[in-house]
Formats: C-alpha cells, sequence, structure tokens
C-alpha cells in the first residue's frame, strides 16, 4: 500500500517537474548562457570568429559607452530615491491616515494608471509637457506665459516620466509593511512626546525596510532597464543604456557587441539587488513577495 | 475586534498622524493636499488623453475644437477612426492572440511549479526555485536578446545540419509568446504558491484515505481550492502580456503588438487615433477595475 501510494508519487512529481524544467531550461537559463557564449564571439560581420574579449574592451575604450553605463545607474538611483520619497506618506496615509471605507478605493485608484500600458501613460505626459502640450496652451491661454516653452525632451522631463511610471512598484511592497505596523507603537512614542520626525525615523521607517527594499529593487530594475520612457521622453543627449544596446542589435547588426552590453546590463543590476539584500539581511524568496 | 472599533469612535475626533492621534490642523490640510494633489497628477494624464479622443482636430492637443467620434468611427478621408485603421486594429489582434497563448502557458507552468515547489521534495530544490525566481529580476531588455541570440543559434545550427529553415525561430509572434512566458509564468506560480501554502493537507491525506488516486485529488480537492488564484493568476498574465513593451521589442517580427505600433506611431508623430485606442486601453481597464474593486467588497463584507 504505501509503496503504491510512493511510486504515484514519484510518477507525478514528473508531470510537475518536465513542464517547470523545459519553462526553465529553453526560455530562461539556455538563452543566457548562450548571451554569455556570444558576448565573448568576435563579429561575424567582420570577419573575426572565435573566442574574444573585444566586445568588452570596446566598452572600456569608448567613453560614449562607459559615460552613458555610467548616466543609465547614476539615474536609476536618482528616480529610486525620488520614488521612496514620494511612496512613504502616499503608504502611510493609506494604510494609517484615511478612513478604513475609503482605503479599497484608493488602493484601486493607484493601481489603474499602472494596468494601462508604459507607452500610454508615457503618451498622456508627452500630451501635457510639449511645446503644443496642454499645460503650454493653459498657461498661454490665461496669459501666464507668452510664448509655448518646451518642457519634454531634457533629462528633467526624462525622470519625470521615469517616476511617474514606476511609482506603483514602490507603494504596493510599502503599503503590504505598513499594514503590520502596530498602530500603539506610533501612539506610545506620540504619548511620550516623539515628535513626527523621530517617529518617522524611529518607528514607521525601521518598521518598513523589508517593503522599502524590494520596491527600490523591482523600481532599480524597470528604471534601468527602461526603454520607453528615455526614447520618448529624453533628449537627443539623454541616452540610456538599453538604447545603445538596441541600436547594436537592431541599426548596427553586431550582436556580439549587445550581448555582451545586456550582459553588463545583468550584472549590474544583479549586483544592485545583491547588495540591497545584503545592507538588509534579506533573501531573494522575501525580496520578490 | 474590539480594537479595530475603538479606532472608529476615537477616529470621529478627527486630526490625526494616524486615524487615532490629534494633530494640528495646518498639518492635516498640508498631509490632505499632498494626496489630492498625487491623485490628481496620477490621472491627469490619462484625463487628457481620452479626452482629446474626443477633439474634432487632426491634432491631438487643445484648442478644444469640438465633440467628435470621428477618431472611432471616423472612415476618412480626413479623419480614420481606430474601428477602419487597420494598423492599429492589427495591433491589437496581435496583442490579443499573444496574450491568450502566453496566459495558457503560464497558467498551465505556474500551476504545475506551485504544485512541484509546494508538495514535492526533490534534489536541488531550493536551486531550482531560485532559478524559478530569477526572471523576475532579469530586466525584460535582457529576457529579449538572450531569447532572439538562443532561437537565432538554433535557428541557424538546424539550417547548417539539417538544412532545416523553422520559421517559428525567427523574430514573430512564436517568440514572442516565448518571452513574454518565461516571466509571466513566474508571477502565476507565486500566486498560485500563495494560495497553495493555505491549503489544508489534512484532506488530502482524508481522500487517500478514502481510495482516491493522486490524480483524482488534485483534479476533485487540490484544483478547485486554487481556483481562485489561477484566475487571479491568468488575468494578471493577460494584462502583463498584453501591454508588455520590453522583451517584445527585440522578438517582434513583422506583426507588432500594440505596444509596439503605439511606440512607432507616438515617436514620428501620432493623431488623435492613437488617443482613441488608448482611451479604449484606459477604458477597459477601469471597468475591468472597478469590477474588481466591488467582488473584493462584497467579499470583505460577508
Amino acid at each position: 500500500m504505501l509503496n503504491s501510494k510512493r511510486s504515484k508519487i514519484r510518477w507525478s512529481f514528473f508531470v510537475f517537474f518536465i513542464p517547470v524544467f523545459l519553462w526553465l531550461m529553453f526560455l530562461f537559463v539556455l538563452p543566457n548562457l548562450e548571451l554569455l557564449r556570444m558576448s565573448f564571439m568576435g563579429s561575424r560581420f567582420l570577419g573575426e570568429r572565435g573566442f574574444t574579449l573585444g566586445n568588452y574592451t570596446s566598452f572600456f575604450l569608448e567613453p560614449i559607452y562607459w559615460l552613458t553605463f555610467v548616466r543609465t545607474i547614476g539615474f536609476s538611483l536618482l528616480v529610486t530615491f525620488i520614488v521612496l520619497l514620494i511612496a512613504l506618506p502616499v503608504a502611510f496615509y493609506i494604510t494609517k491616515v484615511t478612513k478604513l471605507k475609503l482605503k479599497g478605493l484608493l488602493m484601486t485608484l493607484i493601481m489603474v494608471p499602472f494596468w494601462v500600458s508604459e507607452v500610454v501613460r508615457v503618451y498622456g505626459l508627452i500630451l501635457l509637457l510639449r511645446e503644443s502640450g496642454v499645460i503650454n496652451r493653459i498657461l498661454l491661454a490665461f496669459g501666464l506665459w507668452e510664448k509655448p516653452i518646451e518642457m519634454l525632451y531634457n533629462d528633467a522631463s526624462m525622470v519625470l516620466g521615469l517616476v511617474y511610471t514606476t511609482l506603483l512598484f514602490m507603494l504596493v511592497p510599502i503599503i503590504g509593511v505598513m499594514d503590520s505596523l502596530d498602530d500603539a507603537l506610533i501612539e506610545a512614542a506620540y504619548d511620550l512626546g516623539a515628535k513626527k520626525v523621530v517617529i518617522w525615523w524611529k518607528i514607521i521607517v525601521p518598521h518598513s525596510v523589508p517593503g522599502i527594499m524590494s520596491g527600490c529593487i523591482v523600481v532599480f530594475m524597470l528604471v534601468i532597464g527602461n526603454f520607453i520612457t528615455p526614447a520618448l521622453m529624453g533628449g537627443k543627449y539623454s541616452s540610456w543604456f538599453t538604447q545603445i544596446i538596441y541600436n547594436d542589435f537592431i541599426a548596427h547588426m553586431n550582436w556580439n557587441r549587445g550581448a555582451a552590453f545586456g550582459f553588463l546590463l545583468l550584472i549590474i543590476s544583479s549586483l544592485v539587488i545583491w547588495a540591497g539584500m545584503k545592507i538588509t539581511g534579506q533573501k531573494i524568496s522575501t525580496v520578490v513577495k | 475586534m474590539g480594537r479595530d472599533e475603538n479606532y472608529r469612535t476615537k477616529n470621529q475626533y478627527g486630526g490625526e498622524m494616524i486615524r487615532t492621534l490629534h494633530n494640528k490642523k495646518s498639518y492635516k490640510i498640508g498631509y490632505n493636499a499632498f494626496i489630492i494633489l498625487y491623485f490628481t497628477l496620477l490621472f491627469t494624464p490619462l484625463l487628457v488623453i481620452s479626452l482629446l479622443a474626443f477633439n474634432d482636430s487632426i491634432f491631438p492637443s487643445l484648442p478644444w475644437q469640438g465633440f467628435t467620434l470621428d477618431w472611432f468611427f471616423g472612415k476618412g478621408p480626413e479623419k480614420i477612426g481606430i474601428f477602419h485603421n487597420s494598423r492599429n486594429l492589427k495591433g491589437i489582434f496581435v496583442s490579443f492572440k499573444v496574450a491568450v497563448y502566453v496566459t495558457l502557458f503560464s497558467t498551465t507552468v505556474g500551476t504545475c511549479a506551485a504544485f512541484l515547489f509546494e508538495h514535492e521534495q526533490f534534489r536541488f530544490k531550493n536551486f531550482f526555485y531560485f532559478l524559478m525566481i530569477a526572471p523576475l529580476v532579469v530586466p525584460g531588455v535582457i529576457i529579449g536578446i538572450s531569447l532572439l541570440i538562443f532561437a537565432t543559434s538554433i535557428g541557424l545550427f538546424l539550417e547548417h545540419t539539417i538544412g532545416l529553415d523553422v520559421r517559428a525561430l525567427s523574430p514573430g509572434i512564436f517568440l514572442v509568446v516565448c518571452g513574454q512566458a518565461s516571466f509571466i509564468t513566474t508571477f502565476v506560480s507565486l500566486t498560485v504558491i500563495a494560495r497553495l501554502k493555505k491549503f489544508d493537507r489534512s484532506l488530502e491525506e482524508a481522500a487517500y484515505d478514502l481510495g482516491a488516486r493522486r490524480f483524482e485529488v488534485i483534479r476533485y480537492i487540490t484544483l478547485p481550492f486554487l481556483r481562485p488564484a489561477i484566475i487571479g493568476g491568468a488575468a494578471v498574465a493577460f494584462l502583463l502580456s498584453f501591454e508588455n513593451f520590453n522583451t517584445t521589442l527585440f522578438l517582434v517580427g513583422a506583426d507588432a503588438t500594440l505596444p509596439i505600433t503605439l511606440f512607432t506611431q507616438i515617436k514620428d508623430g501620432s493623431t488623435p487615433v492613437v488617443n482613441a485606442v488608448s482611451f479604449l486601453f484606459i477604458f477597459c481597464l477601469s471597468i475591468f477595475a472597478l469590477l474588481n474593486f466591488l467582488i473584493t467588497t462584497r467579499k470583505t463584507k460577508q
């Protein structure tokens, strides 16, 4: 009896294991290994074949590449920080300040814009900000400005777009952890005379660290790997590292260098995630929830 | 429960850092203003898009020239509405098709993964769990290029060795589905795993004792329990697929999905037909969100 049950369970193991194994191998592991292999191969159009480090050395030799790389990382950190600053008070309001009845409604409201495709969201911002955009028209109509101002196509508009587009991914995990913060702690601190800044710094933020960390990781990853927003809202000089990868693949047809750059992007985003988890002592399985 | 009611009575006194505490009026007003500003800014872009979809102008901008439905139903020659615009209609159709395939794949495999990691014991389980989570923290662009390279390499290999030209391995719908499924499956499996953790396994034991076989137990006991999570996961998978851009960008062939064709149109200068498509997008999602909201509030009331 026991034996037959056991053999059946093994059989079910393979029914579950094989599809999962095929998914992970063919859609994730092998493609990434192939990416790594190709990044060490000479470009097929230049005639050099076989192993080479050329794709990686060109990254360090051409300032445009590593400068864009550094720029992308810097702006990604900046955007993540801004998003965090906005998300903390909003999350706190939704979990602790607003009436309980309103909470569900507000939760739904913050979600809606983010289920709409990122292209559409960015398009809305473009319609607002561009030279013939809604803001310019309204301000001109009221005589506040004399001639339209181009508010698009610079670093500031790009940062605004990236913040707008990733806010939700910071809000959801932070709301999750703030929900579990016992109001009594805040009340007690308040009764003991603590100022709001102190309550934030000593109670709310430390309690929210797991949520903050997963929010920061997701936002950073979404920003550094973003393509739409820098392409549509950034200026001529607001190039993003993903655009360089895209150009290598589509315009220059230099897949090997593109693969090397892609791998560099993968390494830096993994490093940041790893560092974030080390600092706060979390595991990947808790972060993704 | 007692605590909760306590909050509500205290809450009536108003001013608060949290619901229960008193605060200066200026703080309260400032905070509320910030939140109102936040929600206004959050929705302004979407409202502007929707509004300009009904503007009787050939540019998606002010001034307001009067109300029209031409950008939905117009037959041309000046204004070709969305329902006569083959490019956007095709985009919607392709996105829909891709989303259906991705949903089927990710729901099936994601549910298998949930059973595998929750109910089975095997060697290297932690390693495989890590592999399953990893697609979530890999940028979508990387998933796109790695699959493109992998598929091309296989295609070249097949062509050189057995002279077989496999069309599916060059950019197109098949690769788009593969690329999106590779990370969307993780989302579904995490949703199902969360629900499976709450499953009382003694129910299974009881069924075994009554003589049920493993797959009967799964079919009649575990799967019905998982149904809400599987449906929820499928809905999320569909939406994620429908709006995906980064992974799709590198894998798309001649058949552009909706986000890709919208991107090209916006980059090249758009007409309000883009607004009309976006409005339909926003409208459908709002209905979806509203239904979801009503269903969840009804559930919590019960």
